[in-house]
């Protein structure tokens, strides 16, 4: 046991140590070069760990999948479009996606407006109070998704009627007089879903909170100010005057949510794995992988994913050319 | 992004010392009764659900199985049954979460500290340097971040398994320091972007070269971009899930959070035991977060786009 973490600190300082001397010797390398050429080699040789290190594990593996998404489960015949077709003709897989889809709908909605109305609710409270309560939304971040899945696998637990419930929610609706309820199972109007999605809202809050409640405090009091002489109540202060200054961070935080919640694996994998009409499609895309060992579904999913990421993608490059230009 | 990074997310100080400063309240809007109601049920709603998890992993198994954790509150009786056993038994159990513990350590150091030097010498060249497509070359990096990170699994888990890495944790090191590059290099640049260039400049005329002002000069004012990137990376990697299962998986080398998985599947676990595993694999990143929180939330809002 010692002996692992023995390795792990020598990891890392031997691979600190040779990322130094590995730039140290390009560095010299480049100045064996005549002058001219230094100059113009240097920032290549100084980008060009970084940009094998990417290569190797995004840009050849995303080409990669995309050939295999063509080929059978072993990766070894090219099968055209059937590993698409197949699970585009597949019911499973339909719900999956719309299941997903309803992540999307659902989840970065509910965490923003949560995430804003505790920001400036919070906005109210004295500084102490204020930050107390934004570190105890802001815990669960810490948390991983799996030991997030545990605490809420316990909430939702149920034991047969008559028996004493130790899952707080059927505890609390049995003090009403109403039966446990296997709440995971209850797959109607995707109630189950609901609940899981709550559990990565309860996760993700604290991140959207904070990130909002910065920007409400930036928003310049002289135009809260304004409204006040103007007459405008709390209400429209809020949606017309601090809503449209904030417009920016609202959307920074909605479509990083939406990323995360595309890629969403842990909490289904653990609480349901995807039973009762709960998969999601990174589920799936570990199913097929581990359990059913096609690599071609698998790919063909992972490429889906990527085309569904791409509109957002375009929408981030955007985003930054134009920081760039105004900075 | 930058807009928020700019700010720094923790605002309660520059908030403070706006309203010291102005002669009157802008914002005269204060919490009353309703507003204050509201703020404790959702803080109620946050932190129950970890304490029953917390109270559970220190009961006995009949107590655990037989009555809510509540029950310690309402009959105090119980309160003498309270146990470290379960601990005891997590960790050293069939599903040994100590040795899982180090197996974490061990993956999650290496994978945290080795891509930062690699990181900040290419955020340096995009942030410092001319050269022939630097633009077009950090596009790519942006655009990268939201990649998502399923597309290597297929293709290295053939390649690890020609290498024999499978089950390694060199396969894990290397598949994090992979996919944490882009948004290391991202907040290291956006970062260096910000410092002055009047003193890079006079370093220059000075004759230092690239390689002194990047070690003597940008790394030492890059600290705190640096930290936020080890942190975010830190808890990234701890809390990972998928990658541990493909790359790495159950046995000897499993990490905690695959450990964790496998408590929770195994039929007929109490859930002394379950959260008791559970709650053992939390504390770390816990500490770390409460430790370091504002690095935390630097870093977080420069970094939760990542794929």
């Amino acid at each position: 046991m010692a002996s692992k973490i023995l390795v792990a600190l020598m990891t890392v300082l031997a691979g600190v140590g040779v990322a130094l001397a590995t730039y140290w010797l390009l560095n010299k390398l480049a100045e064996l070069f005549p002058d001219k050429l230094e100059a113009r080699a240097k920032p290549y040789l100084y980008i060009l760990p970084a940009y094998l290190a990417i290569t190797v594990y995004l840009l050849y593996p995303a080409v990669q999948t995309i050939i295999d998404s063509f080929r059978d489960e072993a990766s070894q015949n090219w099968v055209g479009l059937e590993n698409y077709t197949e699970l585009l003709s597949s019911s499973d897989f339909r719900a999956t996606m719309f299941n997903t889809l309803l992540w999307i709908l659902i989840v970065p909605a509910a965490t923003v407006a949560l995430g804003l109305a505790v920001a400036t609710l919070a906005d109210r409270l004295k500084p102490r109070a204020e930050n107390t309560v934004k570190t105890i939304l802001f815990l669960p971040m810490a948390i991983s998704l799996v030991g997030a899945s545990v605490v809420w696998n316990f909430i939702y637990e149920v034991r047969p009627a008559g028996q004493p419930q130790v899952g707080l929610q059927n505890a609390l609706i049995g003090v009403f007089g109403i039966d446990p309820i296997a709440w995971l199972e209850q797959s109607q109007l995707h109630f189950n879903s609901l609940l899981l999605m709550l559990v990565l809202v309860w996760a993700q809050v604290g991140f959207s909170m904070v990130l909002l409640s910065a920007a409400v405090k930036g928003v310049p009091g002289d135009t809260l100010e304004a409204a006040r002489i103007d007459g405008a109540n709390e209400k429209q202060i809020f949606f017309q005057v601090i809503v449209p200054q904030i417009k920016g961070t609202i959307i920074t935080v909605y479509v990083t949510v939406i990323i995360g919640v595309m890629k969403i694996f842990d909490i289904v994998y653990v609480m349901t794995n995807g039973n009762f009409n709960t998969n999601v499609v990174a589920n799936a895309f570990w199913n097929q992988l581990s359990t059913f060992f096609n690599n071609g579904a698998a790919s063909a999913i992972v490429v889906l994913l990527m085309i569904a990421v791409i509109p957002v993608m375009i929408y981030q490059v955007r985003q930054f050319k134009e920081q760039e230009a105004n900075a | 992004m930058t807009d928020t990074m700019a700010t720094p997310a923790t605002a309660t100080p520059t908030a403070r010392a706006r309203r010291k400063a102005g002669s009157f309240d802008p914002n005269p809007a204060k919490a009353g009764l309703a507003t204050k109601l509201v703020l404790l049920l959702i803080c109620l709603l946050w932190i129950v659900p970890v304490f029953g998890t917390f109270v559970t992993s220190f009961r006995s198994v009949t107590d655990a199985e037989s009555s809510g954790w509540w029950t310690v509150f309402i009959d105090p009786s119980t309160l003498g049954n309270l146990t470290l056993d379960n601990y005891r038994a997590a960790i050293t159990g069939d599903i040994e979460m100590g040795n899982a513990f180090i197996n974490t350590l061990a993956i999650t150091l290496p994978a945290t500290f080795i891509p930062i030097l690699v990181a900040a010498f290419a955020a340096y060249a995009f942030t410092f340097m001319e050269f022939w497509g630097r633009d077009v070359l950090f596009l790519v990096i942006v655009s990268l971040l939201i990649v998502p990170n399923y597309v290597a699994l297929v293709p290295m888990l053939k390649i690890y398994g020609n290498l024999e890495m499978n089950g390694t944790f060199p396969a894990a090191w290397l598949a994090h320091i992979g996919f944490g590059m882009p948004l290391a290099i991202y907040i290291l640049r956006n970062y260096m972007a910000t410092l002055p260039k009047t003193v890079i400049e006079s370093a220059k005329i000075d004759g230092a070269s690239h390689f002194q002002t990047f070690y003597k000069l940008v790394l030492p004012m890059s600290v705190p971009a640096l930290a936020s990137f080890a942190i975010f990376q830190f808890l990234w990697v701890w809390n990972d899930l998928l990658v541990a299962l493909t790359f790495i998986g159950p046995g000897e080398n499993e990490p905690i959070t695959v450990a964790a998985t496998e408590l929770t599947g195994q039929l007929g676990q109490g859930w002394n035991l379950v959260t008791a595993g559970a709650f053992f694999s939390m504390i770390v990143p816990i500490l770390v977060f409460l430790a370091l929180q504002r690095f935390f939330v630097r870093g977080l809002t420069a970094g939760a786009v990542k794929g």
